[in-house]
């Protein structure tokens, strides 16, 4: 049973602090700077979770915040790292995946079964018959999970932060420590990050000398120069989730996401410690080494009261020395190596008179009465690779350490393009293929003893600052070789004829679950981790991955190297979708009259990027006001905001040619004053944008386009002018102007009244007209337009003049009834003109013939984008037509947009536009009908919803003034 | 085949038969080569061998079978197109999905949602409806469901009309489906080399040799092979292949990313998608959630991860399901989606007599893993485009007779 060590034990807590916090609903007491899972340990809990598969009960094992064992809900946070976490006052902590409790849970029957639950076993089964299937996977979706996701809760405060570094020293063990300072004292300006809550890394906690103290002095000696160095900065409880093209490193700390550009990068993360794979080494009480020291150092707790080391290096040695210390009885020390290496952590237990067993592995071990602890473990002789001999030397202990040796933390590196290299012979790795300004340095490239790793890392953080571009006047520390000591075992497996020798802890999966998929030919590194799921978890492998590769290598005859690893990809560490949306920025554009629309009881849509007045009036009047908005432009006067339209200023001597080029009319010989249709087409000849050019003088055009189109349009002109190189500048104006269109048989009247500088006779001022003039003072362009088909006159003003314009014309315009108008009034007053709209009444392939709008095209120039295709349109048979319709029967349903017009079982086309005329006293539509619907005249039907059909007449367009005449006057 | 697993578990010298084969030595000689190993290749040489007896098939992989687009994509099944084309297209996709699992004797975990194509706008919602009508007249079930409907429909839905794009209705798709996109490849392959087709992964096709317009062998890592007709079937490197054999597609090929979250309790049903957030979203039977977004904004063939797409897709999402926020992520990955003008795949005859081919195929390329293969094996064993295939030939670029899918993509372009 675990517990908490006296004073003064626990580099990391503060006893002084006690913190009260809620595990499975009972109140638990632990000190400031405990995590839950120490937290909980010190307090004899050791279950602290339930597996994703068989729901076996499961405790500490990494004790890094690396593997699913420790995965709890914290509060509504599903899924969180026990050993990452530090308990606050009032944190609400409880175990996932259990059905009952944590300790008693009436799911782990499922390992009983587990025989018949090999890798893959979903594949096998469950499908036949095949209304079988559906009931099974509601019933695996039920098991399905970890942790809870609470549908109410809310996005809590999560922000960004943006970091620019010389030199980013990512992990802060002794490698790092070291290059961090070399870096500075070179002249970098440098970040040091750790993900552990103070620096450290294993000098924290570990013990590469028999005196206890050794490592953490050489802690306080490295950090103390780093803190006397102004040019480093140091974060600790900062994970790097991932690397990114050019050294892109995305940070977490806390509620923060850190994006950090660095010019050169060290990544000095250490080596992740590997488990032993023999029968029941996923129960509690069986850790990694690290993991104890980890308790016994940081948090000051006993792990356990009776313990055996396995270990297959040097360092296990170190760990039976520290849990001596802790007071823990050590049974046996089992050496998986053959002989005895005498090191000074090694003779120093042998002293001890501990026995030290050699050759030997932990073969099973043996779960208590409850089965929530290791109460035996069952020790073999290794007579081959993974083989045992019968004979079992037995230990009663709660505690059973384990450690198969180490291995690259490497995912940084592989993000940045680096190879682990494995070499069999000597059981060592390193780090190949890196860019020049990324370097790996101390454990993770194969320095095993705090005297290499410090001076690795004094190296990497030389050639670091060189890489960030640092005039280099230091001598360069010497580059050292990686020593001949084995960093891992090359064969800790051990297949046990009863299985639960876990190699997945995370996914259950055992060795004849890779074995089986294997031999099903699942040989392929990607293959085996698909098919059983082996790494595919939370860890992500990296305690089973390496176990994985030998597996499949042992039985595809490749080396390890040859076997290969599966892709390293982002997040490296535990990031939320919060984090990653931080603020949620979602921009919104408001035109200059937005809070006189909203004061005008306007009710907004979006349009692009803005918003715009749908229509003015409550919800339940909505049809109501459009028509009153509508005829009252029909019949006085309205006004509309239409500072959304894209503006585009074209100035240059190639102006004109370059709008020739760019739509498809013609624009060389456009006179000064005069606004001329624009239409363009892509490549592809289909109808993308469309607007009116304005010819302001001979090398100036202002250029509208649609409010949804104008930035895509920007950039067709940008891309397009890189190739032509014609001497013309483009500039997207859209939100320098605001713009209003005031339409309706009494326009002149009220503008006559706010303008003294333009002559607004209709011969003064025609129709198509363009000048520049002064509104009420206010400068402006005036364009006499007509899309909706009365006399109208669009002023585009500067933006911050628009709501003062806005004023002025709603108030001078009262006399003659002036109203504001929506988009949807918009919309039906173009309709009865028949005037299109790009998107709504053209779709994806929608070219200028079908949509009857030949008239646009400029026949005699050479180029425009899109003519080639256009030509070739032009001499197809035509497929669909756009006309106007009237519904016949207006009694019963009323087509929608996009209601389909049918002719016997064929589609033909659909309805576009639709809406109520009063002015004409029926529904009018636009629509799509073959050519041979065409006619005006021709009768179509359209099907509505249920399946009704309506039927409708092909009339002329426009529907409504067909001589223009309303607009012209 | 349950018995099988009993088999497995009660006798314990029972050995599990080989289902992916190792691969042999190229012959030097085969009646039909399919370039690339994904879902669609080897779908093809199965039907190939079911259909039409035709076995003397050698499938070429350059790496893993499924390792491309097959093990990227999100998974998800569909057939509320827009065309008619391609609505009776996917249709019989989808028909034969629901059938693979007993067509195969492997579970594909074939598991019917609903898929919602939510409207934040009125222009998408008269999208949706065009979908629909179009669906329904072809007996594909699909309509139109409003705010009302979905507060019902997905609880779990942010409804507030006080967000960036409040949401006014979906395109709702009973048969959406989301299956086990590497079983699909798994299972393939296995019946297919029953049948007796060979399956050669880490093959790399080098080198195209046409004469007079017609392709004679293919050049390989491994060697030379002759071959009756070809099959290129090698999504996201369509161009570069086809550039071998002396063809250009009008294609580009444009990076899609996708991520996972860690496994939580089943608490979303149907698979989400918002064209306007670009989002979809679905919660798989392990309890992760398997998320996507746009293209990349540039063409590119490399499938790194990217920070930007993180954090836009995640911003998108929590504003549609905002109790996401505390979910960590677990992985995130990349494919390559080739696109054509027209948002619809090529199938079928090109320039070159006795080579075929299947590309473009976007965003939409698992769900058409089944007729694809069908169709495309029946056109290399009778030599004719079968009518459901027709709309979609490479020549079509060249008579303007295009099929305009992109309104049915789910997420942005």
């Amino acid at each position: 049973m675990p517990s908490r060590l006296p004073s003064p034990a626990g580099r990391f807590i503060d006893r002084d602090k006690q913190i009260k916090f809620k595990f499975e609903g009972r109140s638990l007491v632990g000190y400031q700077g405990d995590t839950i899972a120490s937290a909980l340990l010190a307090s004899g809990h050791t279950i602290l979770s339930r597996s994703f598969k068989y729901h076996r009960p499961r405790g500490v094992i990494s004790l890094s915040s690396l593997d699913a064992n420790t995965l709890m809900q914290v509060g509504d946070s599903p899924n969180r790292f026990a050993d990452r976490i530090q308990i606050q006052e009032g944190l609400n902590v409880s175990g996932q995946n259990y059905w009952g409790s944590l300790s008693n849970d009436r799911l782990s029957f499922i390992g009983k079964f587990s025989k018949f639950l090999p890798a893959g076993f979903y594949y096998k089964a469950f499908y036949s018959p095949r209304w079988a299937w559906p009931i099974w996977a509601n019933f695996i979706r039920k098991v399905a999970g970890l942790g809870v996701l609470n549908p109410n809760s809310k996005h809590s405060y999560y922000d960004k932060e943006y970091l620019f570094y010389d030199v980013v020293v990512v992990g802060a063990g002794v490698a790092g420590l070291s290059a961090a300072l070399e870096a500075a004292l070179s002249g970098a300006d440098v970040l040091l990050l750790d993900d552990e809550q103070r620096v450290g890394g294993s000098l924290n906690w570990g013990r590469s000398e028999p005196d206890e103290n050794a490592d953490i002095t050489k802690r306080d000696e490295l950090l103390n120069q780093i803190q006397q160095n102004n040019n480093i900065h140091l974060l600790s409880s900062s994970s790097v989730i991932g690397w990114y093209t050019d050294n892109w490193l995305a940070v977490v700390r806390e509620n923060r996401l850190i994006k950090l550009r660095a010019k050169s990068i060290v990544v000095a993360t250490g080596c992740w410690e590997q488990p032993i794979v023999f029968r029941n080494n996923d129960l509690p009480g069986v850790m990694l080494g690290s993991a104890a020291q980890k308790l016994i150092n940081l948090w000051g707790v006993r792990p356990g009261e009776r313990a055996v080391i396995a270990t297959s290096d040097d360092r296990g040695y170190g760990v039976a020395l520290d849990v001596m210390k802790a007071g823990v009885e050590v049974a046996a020390v089992v050496d998986l190596r053959p002989e005895f290496n005498e090191c000074k952590l090694s003779l120093e237990v042998r002293r001890k008179q501990i026995p030290i067993l050699l050759g030997r592995t932990p073969w099973e071990a043996i779960p208590n009465r409850q089965g929530s602890r290791v109460s035996k473990l069952r020790v073999a002789k290794i007579v081959a690779q993974g083989k045992c001999a019968p004979e079992i030397d037995s230990f009663a202990c709660d505690l059973v350490i384990m450690s198969a040796g180490w291995f690259p933390a490497a995912p940084i590196v592989r993000q940045a393009g680096g190879k682990i290299v494995y070499d069999e012979l000597s059981g060592h790795t390193k780090i190949t293929d890196l860019p020049e300004n990324v370097i790996a340095a101390g454990g993770i490239a194969g320095h095993t003893s705090l005297e290499a790793a410090a001076a690795d890392g004094s190296y990497a953080g030389n050639v670091a600052a060189k890489a960030a571009g640092i005039d280099n006047k230091r001598v360069q520390p010497p580059q050292i070789q990686i020593t001949k000591e084995s960093q891992m075992h090359p064969w800790p497996i051990f297949d046990h004829p009863k299985g639960k020798e876990f190699v997945d802890f995370d996914e259950d999966l055992q060795i004849h679950d890779l074995e089986t998929a294997l031999e099903e030919g699942y040989t392929h590194i990607e293959h085996l981790k698909r098919f059983t799921t082996n790494g595919m978890g939370p860890s992500q492998g990296r305690h089973s991955s390496l176990s994985a590769m030998r597996l499949a290598s042992r039985y595809t005859g490749l080396s390890l190297d040859g076997t290969g690893m599966t892709t390293a990809r982002p997040p490296n560490a535990q990031v939320t979708l919060g984090h990653l949306a931080g603020r949620i920025f979602e921009p919104v554009r408001y035109t200059a009259m937005h809070h006189r629309h909203l004061e005008a009881g306007a009710k907004m849509m979006p349009a692009g990027m803005w918003l715009r007045p749908e229509y003015y009036g409550s919800d339940n009047r909505r049809n109501q006001m459009i028509q009153e908005e509508s005829s009252n432009v029909r019949n006085n006067v309205g006004l509309i905001d239409v500072s959304t339209l894209g503006g585009l200023d074209i100035k240059g001597p190639d102006a004109a040619e370059f709008l020739n080029r760019m739509y498809t009319f013609a624009y060389l010989k456009q006179p000064v004053g005069k606004a001329r249709y624009v239409l363009m087409t892509d490549i592809a000849g289909v109808i993308v944008d469309d607007g009116v050019a304005c010819r302001l003088s001979e090398n100036h055009f202002y250029v509208t386009a649609t409010t949804g189109g104008v930035e895509s349009v920007y950039r067709q002109m940008l891309w397009f002018n890189a190739q032509w190189r014609l001497k013309v500048d483009i500039t997207n104006i859209t939100a320098s102007y605001a713009g209003v269109n005031i339409a309706g048989p009494k326009s002149r009247v009220v503008l006559e009244r706010l303008c003294d500088d333009v002559d607004l006779t209709p011969d003064g001022f025609p129709y198509m007209g363009v000048r520049e003039g002064h509104v009420a003072g206010i400068p402006a362009r005036m364009l006499r337009v007509g899309f909706v088909g009365e006399l109208g006159y669009e002023l585009h003003v500067p933006a911050h003049l628009g709501e003062a314009l806005w004023d002025v014309i709603i108030e001078e315009g009262k006399e003659e009834k002036i109203r504001p108008f929506g988009v949807e009034a918009q919309r039906l007053l173009r309709l009865e003109k028949g005037h299109i709209i790009i998107s709504q009444d053209t779709d994806g392939l929608t070219h200028p013939i079908e949509a009857d709008m030949a008239w646009a095209i400029a026949r005699k120039k050479p180029f425009y984008v899109g003519l080639k295709s256009v030509s070739m349109l032009e001499k197809k048979i035509l497929t669909r037509k756009l006309v106007g319709l009237e519904i016949i029967e207006t009694e019963g349903s009323i087509p929608k947009e996009c209601h389909l017009v049918i002719d016997g079982s064929e589609i033909t086309g659909r309805i576009t536009s639709i809406g109520y005329s009063s002015s004409l006293e029926k529904y009018v539509a636009l629509a799509y009908v073959s050519p041979n619907q065409s006619n005006p005249g021709t009768i179509v039907e359209i099907r509505v919803e249920e399946g009704e059909i309506i039927q409708a007449r092909v009339v002329e367009l426009p529907f409504y003034d067909p001589d223009g005449l309303r607009q012209e006057i | 085949m349950v018995f099988g697993l009993l088999k497995y578990g009660l006798n314990p010298r029972f050995h599990p038969k080989e289902f992916i084969k190792e691969s042999r030595d190229l012959k030097p000689s085969y009646d039909v080569v399919i370039i690339g190993g994904g879902g669609h290749g080897l779908a093809a040489a199965y039907y190939l061998a079911r259909d039409w007896g035709i076995t003397n098939v050698a499938v070429l992989e350059k790496s893993w079978l499924g390792g491309g687009n097959t093990g990227r994509n999100t998974a998800i099944i569909r057939s509320n197109y827009l065309t008619p084309e391609g609505v009776e297209f996917y249709d019989e996709s989808v028909q034969l999905y629901k059938n693979l699992s007993q067509e195969l004797d492997y579970n594909i975990l074939y598991s019917e949602r609903g898929h919602f194509t939510l409207a934040h706008t009125d222009s998408a919602i008269r999208t949706s409806r065009w979908r629909a009508e179009v669906n329904k007249h072809l007996g594909v079930n699909s309509e139109v469901v409003y705010r009302d409907d979905l507060a019902q429909m997905v609880p779990l839905l942010n409804l507030s009309e006080d967000v960036r794009y409040p949401v006014l209705g979906a395109l709702y798709h009973p048969p959406g489906a989301i299956a086990r996109h590497d079983a699909v490849a798994w299972g393939y392959a296995g019946r297919a080399a029953e049948l007796g087709a060979e399956i050669h992964q880490n093959t790399e096709v080098i080198g195209i040799n046409v004469e007079n317009d017609k392709v004679i062998s293919l050049e390989t890592n491994k060697g030379t092979v002759t071959c009756g007709k070809v099959l290129q079937a090698v999504a996201g490197q369509s161009s570069e292949v086809s550039r071998l054999a002396g063809f250009d597609l009008p294609i580009r090929t444009i990076p899609l990313q996708a991520c996972v979250s860690l496994p939580v309790k089943p608490i979303l049903d149907p698979i989400i998608v918002s064209g306007s957030l670009h989002v979809y979203i679905s919660q798989s039977d392990r309890g992760e959630f398997v998320m996507g977004g746009s293209t990349d904004p540039y063409p590119r063939y490399q499938t790194s991860s990217s920070l930007d797409f993180m954090e836009g897709l995640m911003g998108h999402i929590l504003e549609l399901l905002p109790f996401m926020g505390e979910l960590p992520v677990l992985r995130q990955w990349a494919g390559l989606a080739d696109m054509t003008p027209d948002f619809s795949p090529v199938m079928g005859e090109t320039p070159v007599q006795n080579y075929y081919i299947d590309a473009g195929w976007g965003t939409w390329g698992f769900k058409a893993t089944c007729v694809s293969g069908k169709r495309m094996a029946e056109t290399l064993a009778t030599g004719v485009t079968p009518k459901i295939l027709e709309p979609f030939a490479l020549d079509r670029f060249r008579t303007f007779d295009l099929v305009g899918e992109k309104g049915a993509a789910s997420v942005g372009h």
